[in-house]
């Protein structure tokens, strides 16, 4: 499958508006859709277009929103950035453990660093921050700054 | 029978990294292994959103001690793309060729540290004497043993000679002749067949569901690979086979890291033999414009991935990483389950976790003066000996003898 192929049929399963699905270049496709959406177009894009590798999850703080890229690939190298936004006052999104178990992790290093409150993941192990690490700092998030100590400011200064 | 729960790491005597491993044993058997990470986390992805993107070449690059490279070319693969740079070919060529010497040395390290956690500390030494050779030439070619800091946004820093890469040529030879020698160890060597068939079992629908990567993935008959795949650098330009077995064990990843060498020899020969002319880099800007892009490299380990997003500013809006331990470790509570207690160290090792390793001092600054001294091996050898005796311990006397005994 080619990667205008795959545009064409995203296009046309989910009537996503033209701009929203992307041909960087080759080999490289981003798409982005409505957090209701999500499960019917990343299950889609699994089972129909094959994107059977998952590589990571991204997440970003996009001001108001916090987005999450998921990067599906598919056997023969074709990467598609899947992204979803959502509200930063509650930064909910689905787990994914159902379709890659391996994603326990990615989806736990977007809730330490940047608060995503992932549904649906059972308890387990925090990553990657310690478990002392104080509740509502999350250090990916564009207005949180370290506290520095007074030698370290010292040292600056 | 009574269940235990014992903890190794964060802080192990035998554990060279700071991780947390609970094992739940039942006897010497295996109930449940659960690993808790974290531990050596550096803030290095927060650290790049306030560096220039000069600067992230080289931060990138200390993300790991032993497959530095991987992450400073994942990195500006990704800058060179939102940049639209078109990167010279020799450039390509020269990061392609410290790529397969970075996986050469990666993959001799790792059959060493496999030999030693099985009790064969004579291969230890073996190879690990024979990777020298290999470290000599990339810090010939780079200046450095490790963080080679060959990489810069647009290219590579440091040009290729002829009698560098007669240099280069040679060495592959020596060390090819060593790697047919270990695969004929790892093929015949009845002790070594024993220890490590059948040892953690990683079946080949396991291996896709849990994401594993690299040659654990390869030696589970997952036949993936990031260079043919999905090229980058020099690798289109490349022939080469990727390495897969159906042992679905610990043998089968030892196979799959020795067929990967012989094909790196082979790799850095075509490298040499058709390294085109040119020059080695173009001129980036400082400012990179609004963009993003995903950039994925077959580190010795597997599948290293980089997302770079950029706001036109000099310095990155967000930089993600996703290194293939990350993706590995997931699969050895599963190699584990139902295993008996001895095996966990080769277990875990065969994945190739990252484990850091140590410059060398070689150049040294002395107060007051303005150029920088070489070291040679003999003044090392002296300092080393000074060191000692300002402590009160004197070699002379040993000395004397391995000299005589050198003779």
């Amino acid at each position: 499958m080619t990667e205008e192929n795959i545009k064409d049929a995203l296009i046309k399963k989910f009537s996503l508006p033209e701009g929203k699905v992307r041909i960087q270049r080759k080999r490289r496709m981003s798409a982005e859709v409505d957090r209701l959406k999500f499960k019917d177009v990343f299950e889609y894009a699994i089972t129909e277009l094959k994107f059977v590798i998952l590589c990571t999850i991204t997440g970003l703080d996009e001001g108001s929103n916090l987005s999450f890229i998921y990067h599906l690939s598919t056997e023969d190298g074709i990467v598609l950035n899947l992204k979803i936004s959502v509200p930063k006052e509650n930064p909910a999104i689905k787990t994914i453990i159902g379709y890659f178990p391996a994603a326990d992790i990615y989806e736990r290093e977007v809730m330490d660093l940047l608060g995503a409150k992932v549904e649906g993941l059972p308890p387990g192990n925090r990553y990657p921050l310690m478990d002392e690490w104080p509740k509502d700092a999350y250090p990916l998030r564009k207005d949180w700054k370290q506290n520095k100590t007074k030698e370290q400011e010292a040292k600056n200064a | 029978m009574h269940k235990v729960i014992i903890p190794v790491g964060p802080q192990h005597p035998a554990l060279k990294e700071p991780e947390n491993f609970m094992i739940t044993l039942s006897g010497e058997k295996i109930l449940k292994f659960s690993a808790r990470l974290g531990y050596n986390h550096r803030g290095i992805e927060k650290a790049c959103e306030e560096r220039t993107y000069i600067q992230d070449v080289y931060l990138t690059e200390r993300i790991c001690g032993i497959c530095s490279h991987s992450h400073s070319t994942c990195f500006v693969q990704a800058v060179e793309e939102i940049a639209a740079l078109e990167v010279p070919k020799r450039a390509l060529y020269i990061r392609t060729l410290v790529a397969e010497l970075e996986r050469v040395h990666s993959h001799l390290l790792w059959l060493g540290v496999a030999g030693h956690e099985v009790g064969f500390d004579t291969l230890l030494m073996y190879t690990w004497r024979d990777r020298e050779v290999v470290m000599d030439i990339l810090a010939m070619l780079t200046g450095n043993r490790v963080n080679y800091g060959i990489n810069t946004i647009g290219g590579v820093r440091r040009d290729i000679t002829p009698e560098q890469s007669k240099e280069v040529a040679k060495a592959t030879n020596t060390l090819e002749e060593r790697t047919k020698y270990y695969i004929q160890i790892a093929t015949k060597e009845t002790t070594l067949i024993k220890r490590l068939s059948g040892v953690g079992v990683l079946s080949h629908d396991d291996a896709i569901r849990l994401g594993a990567v690299g040659p654990t993935a390869r030696a589970s008959s997952v036949d993936r690979d990031v260079r043919r795949d999905d090229p980058y650098a020099a690798y289109g330009e490349l022939k080469f086979k990727v390495i897969t077995d159906n042992h679905n064990d610990v043998y089968g990843r030892t196979l799959v890291r020795m067929g990967e060498l012989m094909e790196s020899y082979s790799m850095i020969r075509q490298l040499l033999k058709n390294m085109p002319e040119g020059p080695i880099a173009v001129k980036a800007p400082r400012k990179i414009p609004a963009g993003e892009a995903v950039s994925r490299y077959e580190a010795p380990r597997g599948e290293d991935v980089h997302y770079v997003k950029s706001n036109g500013s000099e310095k990155p809006e967000r930089v993600k990483v996703r290194a293939p331990t990350l993706a590995n470790i997931q699969t050895v509570a599963k190699m584990l389950e139902d295993r008996q207690l001895a095996d966990l160290p080769i277990v875990i090792a065969a994945i190739d976790p990252c484990f850091s390793c140590t410059d060398r001092l070689t150049v040294i600054k002395e107060a007051g003066v303005r150029k920088n001294k070489v070291m040679s091996w003999e003044d090392l050898h002296d300092y080393s000996i000074g060191w000692y005796r300002e402590r009160g311990i004197d070699f002379a006397g040993l000395n004397k003898k391995l000299t005589r005994m050198l003779k």
